[in-house]
């Protein structure tokens, strides 16, 4: 069975005379043991995609469409069956694992949390527990009696990931897992996630505005754009070869690494993210697209598929495809 | 990774001893704090011996030992009351029911302070309206009036002060806890409780309410001077317990037996003084402890 389904989800939050769509209509699916990457700048609605799945979001937030979990609709849940959800079903590992733990609490105590609210394992053997998931992400078994302030930024995050698996879930959403890490250590850490995940038959959406991160780890990429899913494919493709122009200035971003064209040629892309509040006519990527053209003022353009099991939302893509 | 658990926890343990270090050397950089705390453990601790050195017949009205109203000398250092008993006996006496009931009052307050803001913090919306409204509401109430009410249509009893004065001044804390809870509530952590499936309760009581007790303590300290002073207040208005010995009891004995006009001091003096000390070294150990919990205070200064 699909382990994460979504259909046309759209959420909006309730601002000061209005509406402002955070995400227009996304939609993808996850299989148990596969990796997911979503990928965009800040504000593209990545994170609010990631926490409408286990509805965290703020009451100031609309959401529509369906996310079905292991077969669950999450949207109709009654309060009780989401919070039995939450965690035991799908975990998340939160960006920022500085202030995500409580500094006042054992780390072990904070691990341990989960597995007492669900009860999966009887209160005696928590400790035995706590300290087996330690030595999963590698952190001696001691470390539980530590505090938050007494760990470095990777033990912290090896934490969040302890917590992550604490009730064996099916689904683990990892938000921008490695942001606040030097590279070295988001190197450990992505390898640790990957051995963990892997092979269980864990599924995991991971959000990162890091391409290279993602390239890496995920075997599907997704690029989002001002609240829409602009490109979706194999992850090594759609870095090597994005058909979308906002996917393409994504991944000529990066720098590759003994190009000497790349290096004297750093490219960006000019200008900011459109405000949501206020979306261009047409392609919401158009004002910053270096390809626009006259027609793209006039078709607002949803995901075309592309030859390899993959697809773009570029009106470009469409034309080159053979009637 | 290889050193062994016990000298782990050794370090463990050094470090919060530094911990405890820091902080006390922070309130005791605070002088005004520290003679609050001395002053406070020496009136706990006489109250605490009282029994031991004055028995129980010198405190009867019947059985005193003196004559009524004699000056201060050398048997009586504060002189003898309307009964002949001495002055400095009853205030000895006094400060047990006074600091009794300034502790419960201040821990009844606190309590429903303290539970009232958590839960305003925690649900926002309807819930916080409609307590925030029910506090201001007490808030703008004198609280003298509304505990003499309280006191005057419950039984007479030390129980009955006690609830008077925490069912009156709770407001405040209920205003800062909520304060609070807001700023806790906005923080990361609370985000990953929620999404470990956290209910209501566990986020207040697990999450929150660690987070607000330094808050909680200096107010506490705070709120222990104003209940002595109210309990004080409430006894000189004749509302207190017929029968125990407080402060303000006394008071309210010496304008009766007419000490005012004629001059009688020692009967009205140290039992004021007792209050007004009491009282301050309160507040003062409440503002160190602020300052400590809250460094940008201490700087201010």
């Amino acid at each position: 069975m699909t382990l994460l389904e979504v259909e046309d989800l759209t959420v909006s939050y309730r601002i000061a005379g209005g509406e402002a769509p955070a995400v227009r209509g996304v939609s993808f699916s996850l299989e148990p043991g596969s990796k997911l990457g979503v990928a965009g700048e800040s504000g593209c609605g990545k994170s609010t995609v990631a926490l409408a799945l286990l509805r965290l979001l703020p009451k100031t937030a609309r959401i529509g469409g369906t996310i079905r979990v292991d077969g669950e609709d999450v949207l109709g849940m009654r309060w009780g069956r989401l919070r039995a959800v939450r965690w035991a079903g799908a975990s998340i590992v939160f960006q920022g694992a500085m202030h995500s733990l409580n500094a006042v609490r054992r780390v072990g105590d904070q691990i341990a949390e989960p597995i007492l609210l669900h009860g999966t394992a009887p209160r005696a053997e928590v400790p035995e527990r706590v300290g087996s998931l330690l030595e999963r992400v590698g952190l001696p078994r001691w470390r539980a009696r530590s505090y938050p302030h007494e760990l470095s930024g990777g033990q912290r995050q090896r934490v969040m990931i302890a917590m992550a698996l604490a009730c064996e879930p099916k689904l683990i959403v990892a938000d921008e897992p490695t942001t606040a890490l030097d590279v070295m250590i988001q190197a450990q850490i992505l390898r640790l996630i990957d051995d963990l995940v892997g092979g269980q038959g864990i599924g995991m959406l991971m959000i990162s505005h890091d391409l290279a991160v993602l390239a890496d780890t995920c075997d599907r990429l997704a690029v989002m754009y001002a609240g829409r899913i602009v490109e979706e494919g194999p992850a090594a493709a759609v870095v090597a070869d994005a058909r979308h122009p906002y996917g393409a200035a994504l991944s000529a971003a990066f720098p590759r690494i003994g190009d000497p064209a790349s290096r004297r040629a750093p490219r960006g892309l000019p200008g900011d993210p459109p405000d949501p509040a206020d979306l261009p006519v047409g392609c919401s990527f158009r004002p910053r697209c270096p390809v626009a053209e006259e027609r793209c003022a006039e078709v607002d353009p949803v995901l075309y598929p592309v030859p390899g099991g993959r697809s773009a939302a570029c009106i470009k893509v469409r034309a080159e495809e053979p009637a | 990774m290889t050193a062994p658990a016990a000298s782990r926890r050794a370090v463990v343990r050094a470090r919060r001893r530094a911990a405890l270090r820091k902080y006390t050397r922070s309130y005791a950089e605070n002088r005004a704090g520290l003679f609050g705390l001395a002053a406070l453990a020496l009136a706990v601790l006489v109250a605490l011996a009282a029994p031991l050195f004055i028995p129980a017949e010198a405190l009867s009205v019947t059985g005193a030992p003196g004559e009524r109203f004699e000056p201060p000398d050398a048997e009586f250092p504060l002189g003898t009351d309307t009964y002949g008993r001495s002055v400095l006996d009853l205030v000895v006496w006094g400060a047990r029911i006074s600091l009794t009931v300034g502790f419960l009052a201040a821990a009844v307050s606190v309590a429903l302070g303290t539970v009232i803001g958590v839960i305003a913090g925690h649900f926002g919306g309807l819930a916080s309206n409609v307590l925030m409204r029910i506090t201001d509401w007490f808030l703008v109430l004198p609280t003298l009036v509304m505990a003499i009410a309280l006191a005057a249509v419950m039984e007479r009893s030390t129980l009955t002060i006690i609830i008077a004065i925490g069912v009156t001044s709770w407001p405040s804390t209920a205003r800062i806890v909520r304060a609070q809870t807001l700023s806790v509530e906005a923080r990361p952590y609370i985000e990953r409780a929620r999404a470990l499936g956290g209910g209501h309760l566990h986020v207040m009581l697990r999450h929150v309410l660690p987070n607000v007790m330094p808050v909680v303590i200096a107010q506490t300290t705070l709120l222990v001077a104003e209940a002595i002073v109210m309990e004080s207040t409430l006894s000189f208005l004749g509302l207190g317990s017929p029968g125990a010995i407080s402060w303000g009891g006394i008071l309210q004995d010496a304008r009766n037996s007419g000490a005012i006009s004629s001059g009688m001091w020692w009967y009205m003096v140290p039992p004021g003084l007792a209050i007004a000390l009491v009282a301050l070294s309160f507040t003062l150990c409440g503002r160190a402890l602020e300052g400590v919990f809250n460094p940008r205070l201490r700087e201010r200064r």
